[in-house]
C-alpha cells in the first residue's frame, strides 16, 4: 500500500476528473481502473453558492480519496484562495498545488509554487506540489514542509511521456523516502509503467484517459501498467548489458571466449 | 383524445412538444410565467447547430441517430433551416486533433485548401485542411422559438402563467425541474454574439483546440454567435472575463478580422443534464418529465417531441423512457 501524509491509498493510480464525455463515463473509468485518488479542479466561480455541488457530489460518490487541485491558478494569492475554498468544500487538508507560470506550456512557476506551499503548509494544509524534475526546487519544497512531490513527466495534456528520464531518475535517487507521483504528460500505459519501474510511488493522469475513445478501457490499461511497473520495481530488475547471455547453457558447444 | 394536456415550460422543449401535439390534433395549453421566448430560457442562448454527426465525437449513439430527425422537423414546422453543412478546422500545431475528430465521427469528407476556398473563401486563406459534414444544418434559435410561439398563438393554444390542477402535465421546465428530478445538474455555458462585415461564413465552423474548443455560427447580416464554454456548475449568470477572453481569442485565431468585430452580447446560462448527458422522459403519476437535453436542445427536442406524442396518443413507450428512480 502507498501512503500520502499517513493516509493509505488502495491503488497507485490517480485519475483526474476533467474533460470526460460525461460524469457517467468518468464513473466507469474509476470503477474499471480501481483508481484510489480523484483529483478535482476547483474553479472559484463554481464555489459561489456551491454552484458546482452537483458534480462534486458525483465525484464524492466514487468512494475514493478526493485530492482537490488549484488548476488554472497563475498567482500565489489565487492558489491560496482556491485551496481554502477546496478545504471547505471537500473537508480535506489535502491540496494539489498548481501555480502555473506559463500560459502556453502550463509549466509550474517555481518561485510562486514554493511561496504558496509555505503559506499553505503553515496553515495546516497537506500540500501535493505539482513541480518539475528540478532537484533544487524539490529541495525547497521539502524545506517549506511538503512531504509529497509531484514531478511532471511532460507538460500537462501533451501525452509525451517521460521527457527527462535522467532528471527524474536523479530526483528519485536523491529523495528515496519522499512519496513521489509522476503527474502530467503521460499518454500511454507503457509510459506509466516506465515511471513505476523507476521507483515512483504513483502516477496521476487525466487527458490520456478522458480523451481516449473508450475512457474506461484506457483507465483499466493504465491500472494494469501501473501494477506491472510497480511489481517490476519491487522485483529488483536485472541490469541491462551489452553481451548476450543465453538463458539455457549451450552444452556441447565450444567456449567462444 | 379530448382531454387538454398542460405543458409547463415554454423553452425549446415545451414549444416543440406543444407544436407536435397540436399538429397531431391534441388540445394543449402552455404554462410559463414568461409569456414570450426570452433570456429566461437557456434555449435563448443556444447555438442552433443541427450537427448530429459532429456531436458524435463526444456523445453516445442515441444523440447521433435521434438528432438526424431535427432538420426535417424544423423545416416542417416552418422554420428556415440552412442546409449548408458544417466545417471543422484546426490550427497548424493541433493537426492531430483533426485526425482524432475524423476517426470518431462519420459522414464527413476531407477538404484541401482549394476545396475549402470553394465553399468558404474566407477560411481557405487561413486553413489548408478541413472536415466537411455536408448533411448537417443550422437554424437561428431565437427566430425558431418566436416562430413556434407565434404558430401556437395562431392555432389558438392558450398560454397561462399558472398550471390548473388535475390535468395530464408534460413538464418541460429544464433545470427548474431539479425540485423533483434531483439527479439533474446544471452545466454552465457562456457565449458571445459578434457583428462584423469583414468575414463571411455560410455555415457553422468548429475550431478544435485541446483547451479552448470553439464553434461559430453565422446568423446572417454579419452577426455571429461564438460558443460555448462547458463548466460543471449550475450557475446561470456571471460570464467570467477568462471564459469570454478564451472565446474571443479563439474567434480571433479563426480569422483575424474578428478582431474588429463589435461585441453585441455576452450570454450565460446552465444546461440541464443527467449524469450520462443523455435526455430522459420520466413519468411520475400524471406528470411526464422531458428533460436533460444538455447541449442538444434544438437537436433533440424534435425527436423527444415525437416520442412524447406517440406515448400520449398511442401509448408507445419512448426509447428514452427512464423508470430508474435514481432521484435522491
Amino acid at each position: 500500500m502507498v501512503a500520502f501524509y499517513e493516509t493509505e491509498v488502495r491503488s497507485r493510480l490517480m485519475l483526474g476528473t476533467a474533460q470526460y464525455p460525461s460524469p457517467a463515463v468518468l464513473e466507469q473509468a474509476f470503477r474499471r481502473s480501481g483508481a484510489g485518488i480523484a483529483t478535482v479542479s476547483v474553479r472559484r466561480e463554481a464555489g459561489q453558492d456551491r454552484a458546482g455541488a452537483a458534480f462534486w457530489d458525483l465525484v464524492a460518490q466514487l468512494g475514493v480519496h478526493v485530492l482537490p487541485n488549484t488548476a488554472g491558478c497563475y498567482s500565489v494569492r489565487e492558489a491560496v484562495t482556491t485551496a481554502h475554498m477546496a478545504r471547505e468544500l471537500f473537508d480535506t487538508k489535502w491540496i494539489k498545488l498548481e501555480v502555473i507560470g506559463h500560459a502556453d506550456t502550463l509549466q509550474p512557476d517555481p518561485f510562486g509554487l514554493v511561496e504558496a506551499a509555505r503559506i499553505l503548509t503553515e496553515d495546516g494544509f497537506e500540500v501535493f506540489p505539482y513541480t518539475t524534475e528540478d532537484l533544487v526546487l524539490a529541495e525547497r519544497l521539502l524545506e517549506v514542509g511538503c512531504k509529497v512531490l509531484m514531478p511532471w513527466g511532460a507538460p500537462i495534456g501533451t501525452g509525451l511521456g517521460l521527457t527527462n528520464i535522467y532528471g527524474l531518475r536523479t530526483l528519485r535517487a536523491q529523495f528515496p523516502d519522499i512519496p513521489m507521483v509522476v503527474d502530467a504528460g503521460l499518454g500511454l500505459p507503457s509510459q506509466a509503467a516506465q515511471a513505476m519501474e523507476m521507483g515512483f510511488d504513483s502516477v496521476l493522469l487525466n487527458t490520456a484517459v478522458a480523451k481516449a475513445g473508450d475512457p474506461a478501457a484506457m483507465a483499466e490499461g493504465f491500472a494494469r501498467a501501473v501494477e506491472a511497473g510497480r511489481l517490476a520495481f519491487e522485483a529488483d530488475p536485472m541490469s541491462p548489458r551489452d553481451m548476450a547471455a543465453p538463458s539455457t547453457p549451450l552444452i556441447g558447444k565450444a567456449f567462444l571466449e | 383524445m379530448s382531454r387538454e394536456i398542460t405543458i409547463i415550460g415554454a423553452g425549446v422543449v415545451g414549444l416543440c412538444v406543444a407544436t407536435e401535439l397540436t399538429a397531431r390534433g391534441v388540445p394543449v395549453r402552455l404554462v410559463d410565467p414568461q409569456p414570450q421566448p426570452g433570456p429566461h430560457a437557456c434555449s435563448w442562448w443556444a447555438g442552433g447547430m443541427l450537427a448530429p454527426f459532429c456531436e458524435g465525437e463526444t456523445t453516445e449513439e442515441p444523440v447521433v441517430r435521434l438528432g438526424q430527425e431535427a432538420a426535417d422537423w424544423w423545416a416542417r414546422a416552418g422554420v428556415q433551416v440552412h442546409r449548408e453543412g458544417s466545417l471543422v478546422v484546426t490550427l497548424g500545431r493541433d493537426r492531430a486533433e483533426l485526425d482524432r475528430f475524423a476517426r470518431r465521427t462519420e459522414r464527413h469528407n476531407a477538404l484541401d485548401r482549394s476545396a475549402l476556398s470553394d465553399i468558404e473563401p474566407d477560411l481557405g486563406a487561413r486553413f489548408d485542411r478541413a472536415l466537411y459534414f455536408k448533411d448537417e444544418a443550422h437554424i437561428v434559435p431565437r427566430a425558431a422559438l418566436d416562430h413556434l410561439r407565434d404558430q401556437l398563438d395562431h392555432n389558438g393554444v392558450p398560454v397561462d402563467a399558472e398550471a390548473p390542477e388535475g390535468d395530464l402535465v408534460i413538464d418541460c421546465r429544464g433545470l427548474a425541474a431539479r425540485d423533483v428530478l434531483t439527479d439533474l445538474r446544471g452545466v454552465k455555458g457562456e457565449m458571445v454574439v459578434l457583428q462584423t462585415h469583414d468575414v463571411e461564413l455560410s455555415r457553422p465552423v468548429r475550431l478544435l483546440h485541446p483547451r479552448h474548443p470553439l464553434y461559430i455560427v453565422p446568423r446572417g447580416d454579419g452577426v455571429f454567435m461564438l460558443g460555448a464554454t462547458q463548466i460543471e456548475s449550475g450557475e446561470r449568470s456571471r460570464a467570467t472575463l477568462k471564459s469570454v477572453a478564451e472565446l474571443l481569442n479563439a474567434a480571433y485565431a479563426l480569422h483575424p478580422a474578428f478582431g474588429e468585430a463589435e461585441i453585441l452580447e455576452i450570454g450565460v446560462d446552465a444546461r440541464p443534464a443527467f449524469a450520462d448527458n443523455l435526455p430522459r422522459i420520466r413519468r411520475r403519476g400524471d406528470r411526464i418529465f422531458v428533460n436533460g437535453l444538455f447541449r442538444h436542445g434544438f437537436l433533440l427536442a424534435p425527436a423527444l417531441s415525437r416520442m412524447v406524442a406517440e406515448y400520449v396518443i398511442e401509448g408507445t413507450t419512448p426509447e428514452v423512457m427512464d423508470e430508474d428512480q435514481r432521484e435522491r
